[in-house]
């Protein structure tokens, strides 16, 4: 990995990382590539997210679903453990709480096959800032 | 893609489905049915909006209207002008409650903007274990701006022009601490990260780590440029693994990126972090206590000054703040000091973490502005009181807070109104308390903890706190006297007046503002030797109904004791004099015949 010597070189090696992560999105055929993010964070690892982030990689590879599975931190919905954040190309992410195997199974089958919404949503309830000024 | 073209969401929560949610599922369904539209109009219940007071909510999707207190005959109304004419049902949408005007979209309520997400705006969005994720979210965008654009002067007097007070408890400003660490000359100084988090109920600062770490790095080099430091300790607690992996992992990738080490940015600007691990003594978040751990001697506070800005790590100076004061400057230098003075209270600027514990719906983590009231904090965003019960009091900022009652509820939260109100903000530690709690029991776990963690340096802390609980226990046995009250009273306030650091001078805290609130419980207690919550053991007596007794002797049976007599067939007596209280009778009897007097 090169190192970043100057603050160009920040800016530019961002720049590159967010088209990089635009080209994950965009690159592949966009219907069907999903980004889920599971919460791994002590408390999720505490109740089974380990075993949600791990079935989610295998099935979605099993069941030909191209997808970036990304594990991420507390979301703050402790009491809705294990929690995943399923992003659907050009849909808002929608996070899904109590996440079990069952439920997981029916994520795949139906949200992330069909779009079609399964029970345990928790809506957002708050808003993030923006760094740029 | 979906074959729906709708969708109807239906909060699930506790307090919704008290409100007969579930009924609003069924006869939206069978609207939907009977208007053979359940194939492109989907009706899904979700979890709870955080909205409760409101309840139930329904939420239409794709347009977001949100409407509230919907009742289940309200079902056809919603699917016969909405669903199929595309019209607002105007009377069950949100209201202003001051304006008056109906609000549609709930992304303009101002409930969904009580939260607000500074200190944790990565957690749970990025990869904590992926650099190139954070610094695609602008991170060490703020280091660099620093390092290239300003003179550590401007740095400090921008923290300063923020107003932000560090989030570890005491609430002091975070740019005159740091401004105190640049005055003093040394040909050595650190910058010490506090991740010490040992508050029973508190985990924001282990959930910044886990989920955020580079913020705390960013930082930390932010404010070793700021103070003239070249070296930075991160004092983390060995309980935390996960925290600790990943701290591990960041500091390896900004090395290796050359955001960490020698010659930042090309600027000559050269600073590394390294990890100390603490053992979990809870004075060790003291600062004092915390260095003389690094250091490798006892973890004990001692007498400031010297402040640790004078004589810190290693006799040079340091300055030490907390993980989430931390994690918040490099969005204050981004977006400067002007945007987070312009959120928060007079007094205390920007947002704070709570982490919401005990007998509440949502537990969780909640990051709000500071102003804004309990109730929002603990009804809206919390969900409300688990079970239905009912609202008793609020600890906040954990053993070393006080306990706040009812008419607090409207207070709005900052460093100075809860120290008004005999308490402290903290670490921002919320534990909820219901009806069901005894405020003598909870003043007696609290300093039960307290006792526990005292690291005996100073008598007030080692023998007043060990005198404190005795008597908390004498009085939820049913051996204390009126005497006793004024007695722990007293004791309280020598305590706080006279021990050595920040452990033994909040300690009290509980005793003192439970005191204050719930007096009669603890009259209760001493005169008619009852406790009222149903809790202390000693004040319980298990008695049995003979109105409902059949003598079925199921209960004289499972009694470990044999405290229960009577023949067959006839009402059964407890003696109370061999009773345990063990509460097995009262779970074995299926004629509710034994209550607790």
């Amino acid at each position: 990995m090169s190192k970043i010597t100057s603050l160009a070189d920040l800016k530019k090696r961002r720049e590159e990382l967010k088209s990089g992560l635009d080209i994950r999105v965009k690159a592949i055929d966009p219907e069907n590539v999903v980004q889920v993010k599971v919460a791994m964070a002590t408390c999720g690892i505490a109740s089974g997210a380990k075993t949600i982030m791990e079935f989610f990689l295998e099935q979605l590879d099993r069941r030909n679903i191209a997808a970036v599975v990304t594990q991420t931190g507390c979301m703050g919905y402790c009491y809705a453990e294990p929690t995943i954040e399923v992003k659907l190309p050009g849909q808002d992410p929608v996070v899904f709480g109590f996440v079990d195997l069952k439920r997981a199974d029916q994520i795949i089958e139906k949200y992330i096959k069909t779009g079609e919404l399964v029970d345990g949503i928790i809506p957002v309830n708050y808003q993030t800032i923006d760094l740029k000024e | 893609m979906s074959k729906y073209s709708m969708h109807l969401l239906v909060c699930g929560g506790t307090g919704c489905h008290a409100s007969e949610s579930d009924a609003i599922v069924c006869n939206l369904r069978d609207e939907l049915e009977a208007k053979g539209l359940m194939d492109t109009v989907q009706v899904i219940m979700t979890g709870c909006f955080g909205f409760c007071e409101k309840g139930p909510i329904v939420k239409v999707m794709p347009d977001n209207t949100f409407y509230v207190q919907v009742k289940p005959e309200d079902a056809q109304t919603i699917v016969e002008e909405h669903v199929i004419k595309g019209r607002k049902v105007t009377r069950l949408l949100y209201k202003d409650p001051v304006t008056r005007e109906s609000i549609s979209d709930s992304k303009h309520m101002g409930f969904f903007k009580k939260q607000l997400r500074i200190v944790l705006r990565n957690c749970g969005f990025i990869n904590p274990e992926n650099i190139d994720e954070y610094i695609a979210r602008d991170g060490y965008l703020a280091l660099g701006k620093v390092l290239t654009e300003m003179t550590p002067e401007e740095v400090i007097k921008e923290v300063k022009a923020s107003g932000q007070r560090g989030r570890g408890g005491a609430g002091f400003s975070t740019g005159l601490k740091w401004e105190l660490a640049r005055k003093n000359q040394s040909d050595e100084k650190y910058v010490v990260c506090n991740a010490d988090e040992g508050d029973p109920g508190a985990f924001m600062d282990r959930s910044v780590l886990e989920g955020d770490p580079h913020s705390v790095l960013e930082a930390m080099a932010i404010c070793g440029y700021s103070i003239g430091a070249g070296n930075g300790l991160i004092y983390i607690r060995a309980e935390y693994p996960l925290a600790i992996e990943r701290l591990k992992i960041a500091i390896n990738q900004a090395r290796e990126n050359g955001l960490l080490g020698d010659n930042i940015f090309g600027t000559g600007f050269s600073f590394d972090i390294k990890l100390r691990y603490g053992a979990g003594a809870f004075v060790c978040g003291e600062e004092t206590a915390l260095i003389h751990s690094m250091e490798g001697l006892r973890g004990e506070p001692t007498v400031k000054p010297p402040f640790p800005a004078e004589s810190g790590y290693n006799g040079k100076p340091t300055n030490v703040n907390n993980v989430e004061t931390f994690a918040a400057i490099p969005a204050i230098i981004l977006k400067g000091a002007k945007w987070f003075a312009s959120i928060g209270t007079e007094k205390s600027k920007g947002t704070k973490v709570f982490a919401l514990a005990g007998k509440i719906n949502n537990v969780g983590l909640i990051e709000v502005p500071m102003g804004t009231t309990l109730r929002e904090v603990i009804f809206e965003i919390g969900g409300g009181i688990r079970n239905g019960k009912k609202f008793k009091g609020i600890q906040t900022g954990g053993p070393s807070g006080g306990c706040l009652s009812e008419k607090h509820l409207d207070t709005p939260i900052d460093f100075d109104n809860l120290i008004a109100a005999g308490s402290i903000m903290g670490s921002g530690a919320m534990i909820v308390l219901d009806e069901d709690d005894c405020m003598v029991s909870m003043a007696k776990f609290f300093l039960e903890f307290t006792v526990e963690e005292s690291c005996g340096k100073c008598a007030p802390c080692r023998i007043g706190n060990k005198r404190l609980h005795e008597l908390l226990g004498q009085i939820c046995e049913g051996k204390g006297t009126l005497a006793d009250l004024d007695r722990l009273k007293n004791m309280s306030i020598v305590i706080k007046d006279t021990a050595l650091c920040g452990l033994g001078q909040t300690s009290p805290n509980p005793v003192l503002s439970m005191m204050d609130n719930y007096y009669d419980e603890y009259v209760a207690h001493v005169t008619d030797k009852k406790c009222p919550a149903g809790q202390c053991k000693s004040l319980m007596e298990y008695v049995i109904n003979p109105d409902n007794c059949v003598g079925c002797t199921a209960c004289a049976r499972v009694c470990p004791v044999n405290a229960i007599s009577g023949e067959r067939k006839e009402v059964h007596h407890i003696d109370p004099a061999i009773c345990i209280k063990c509460g097995a009778c009262m779970e074995k009897c299926k004629f509710d015949a034994i209550f607790i007097n």
